[in-house]
């Protein structure tokens, strides 16, 4: 048996199936995975993403530590409880782990780091934090829950108490802030609008009790899974991982190159592969126009460019049709065909995301 | 707990079969396996004429997580499979063993008696021992 976050036993309860995840024993689905996707696109739903793995850093050195560690740059967090995506860099440019990191206080930072990757993201964390003299402390004490959906965030402030929901209902997009003894953060992995919210491990079956009575239906993994791809989410492990570079894998965007005078581990082969013309690999969208459903690590062959892999794939419930990321050669544009099972399918490339608040982007 | 016809038999690997008044059989999988399943989303099923052995995979169920394969519970000729679930995959879970039939075939000669299909009670053991 694998790991179990407070939040085990209320699962069972509520009939999920249970799987592993990363060493976790987690809810995929209650009754249906689809129902579950359609919720928090339509309305909103609750997750347990308890697994996920929040580390507080703190110390007067705490941002030039975080500078010297991550790939995108903490010199953009102004504002206490701004949020930033960043990756975690191994000195090669591959990719340890993408986490979220929270500016709180000049000597105080939160960072949020995936289930699968605890144990090495921390040993790595404390490894460069001792020359900063930032102390580490992972909060296995809380509890995580992500609230999301057109509704979500109205639904989720019913939780709190009565003098802070209009302060939560106020966060901008990104930032969050401490109510009531709570966390709560205007951020999310669907595509849609919400809170994720840390709060104690004792308070998490109340407050998800209190959710379903509020109409946030109960929703599992599985659904995640494909609420993030329809939203063009990475996923760690599947995107990217320590033998792929941010450049490679659609995340360009989170790799701040300035100002140029910052030293972060991975900079100077992420800086090479630039000079040289940039990655010979790309991640794109696919859009299967056949029949079928894309799934990862099926082949894509692109007509004179070679071939690629699909990293994730899966059947869209908002757009009932299958979608995929793939990472294919960099010239790809257009159509390519994937390989299901000796059939040669269709598919088209495109941007990612797909879906985007409750809207199709791709069709 | 699932619903297991008894006049039906069935395979341990999920799978029912129902004999026909000419002789050729109807297969699908059981109620317990679409529910394991999950919301099915593509059902490829065997075209017409097509000759299988038995235990080969001869049609494949993919649910929004995963792709699982069918296998031919006896060796035969695939007479159909159900033109339906192209369009309407989810069929497959809302009425496995009526209108969510995946496939029909005519068996080959002792190919019935070969197969060592068992009844539903047998089945109704096998699901209790995998704890379902």
């Amino acid at each position: 048996m694998g790991r179990k976050t407070p939040l085990f036993a209320l699962h069972q309860e509520l009939g999920a199936r249970i799987v592993d995840f990363g060493g976790w024993d987690m809810p995929v689905q209650y009754a249906s995975q689809i129902a579950e996707h359609h919720a928090v696109r339509r309305a909103a739903g609750v997750f347990d993403v308890s697994h996920m793995c929040v580390v507080d850093l703190e110390g007067p050195r705490v941002r030039a530590f975080l500078g010297a560690l991550l790939a995108n740059d903490v010199g953009r967090l102004k504002t206490p409880g701004k949020a930033l995506y960043s990756c975690l860099l191994n000195e090669r440019g591959g990719v340890i782990d993408d986490l979220i990191v929270y500016f709180l206080t000049e000597s105080f930072f939160r960072v949020v780091v995936n289930a699968g990757t605890r144990d090495k993201d921390l040993a790595w964390i404390r490894r460069h934090a001792a020359a900063y003299g930032v102390a580490v402390t992972e909060r296995t004490d809380l509890a995580m829950l992500a609230i999301q959906g057109p509704e979500a965030r109205a639904r989720a402030a019913q939780l709190l108490a009565a003098a802070d929901r209009e302060a939560a209902l106020a966060l901008p997009v990104f930032v969050g802030r401490e109510l009531g003894g709570w966390f709560v953060a205007r951020t999310g992995y669907t595509g849609e609008d919400g809170f994720e919210i840390m709060l104690p491990a004792a308070a998490a079956v109340p407050a998800w009790r209190h959710l379903n009575e509020l109409g946030v239906a109960s929703c599992g993994l599985g659904a995640r899974d494909t609420l993030r791809l329809e939203a063009g989410m990475n996923l760690y492990g599947h995107e990217m991982d320590e033998s792929t570079d941010p450049l490679e894998s659609g995340l360009a965007w989170t790799v701040a190159l300035e100002p140029p005078g910052r030293a972060f581990i991975g900079r100077a082969p992420l800086e090479a592969i630039r000079a040289a013309g940039g990655p010979a690999r790309k991640l794109v969208g696919l859009l299967l126009e056949d029949r079928g459903v894309l799934r990862s690590h099926q082949k894509v062959l692109v007509a004179g460019a070679g071939e690629g892999e699909i990293t994730s794939g899966t059947f869209s419930p908002t757009l009932e049709r299958s979608i995929a990321f793939a990472r294919v050669p960099a010239a790809t544009a257009g159509r390519v065909q994937v390989d299901i099972r000796g059939k040669l399918l269709n598919a088209a490339v495109v941007k990612p995301p797909f879906v985007r608040n409750g809207q199709s982007l791709v069709t | 707990m699932s619903n297991v016809p008894a006049d039906l038999k069935y395979t341990k690997s999920h799978e029912w079969v129902r004999t026909l008044a000419d002789g050729s059989v109807e297969i699908g999988i059981t109620d317990h396996a679409q529910h394991a399943l999950g919301d099915l989303v593509f059902v490829e099923v065997p075209e017409a004429g097509r000759a299988v052995k038995a235990d080969e995979a001869c049609a494949v169920v993919e649910s929004v997580k995963a792709a699982s394969d069918v296998y031919a519970p006896l060796a035969g000729e695939i007479t159909a499979g159900n033109p339906k679930l192209a369009d309407a995959p989810e069929t497959v879970n809302s009425d496995p063993y009526g209108e969510g039939w995946l496939m029909r075939m005519k068996p080959a000669a002792g190919a019935v008696a070969a197969a060592g299909l068992i009844s539903a009670a047998d089945y109704q053991k096998v699901l209790e021992a995998e704890g379902a």
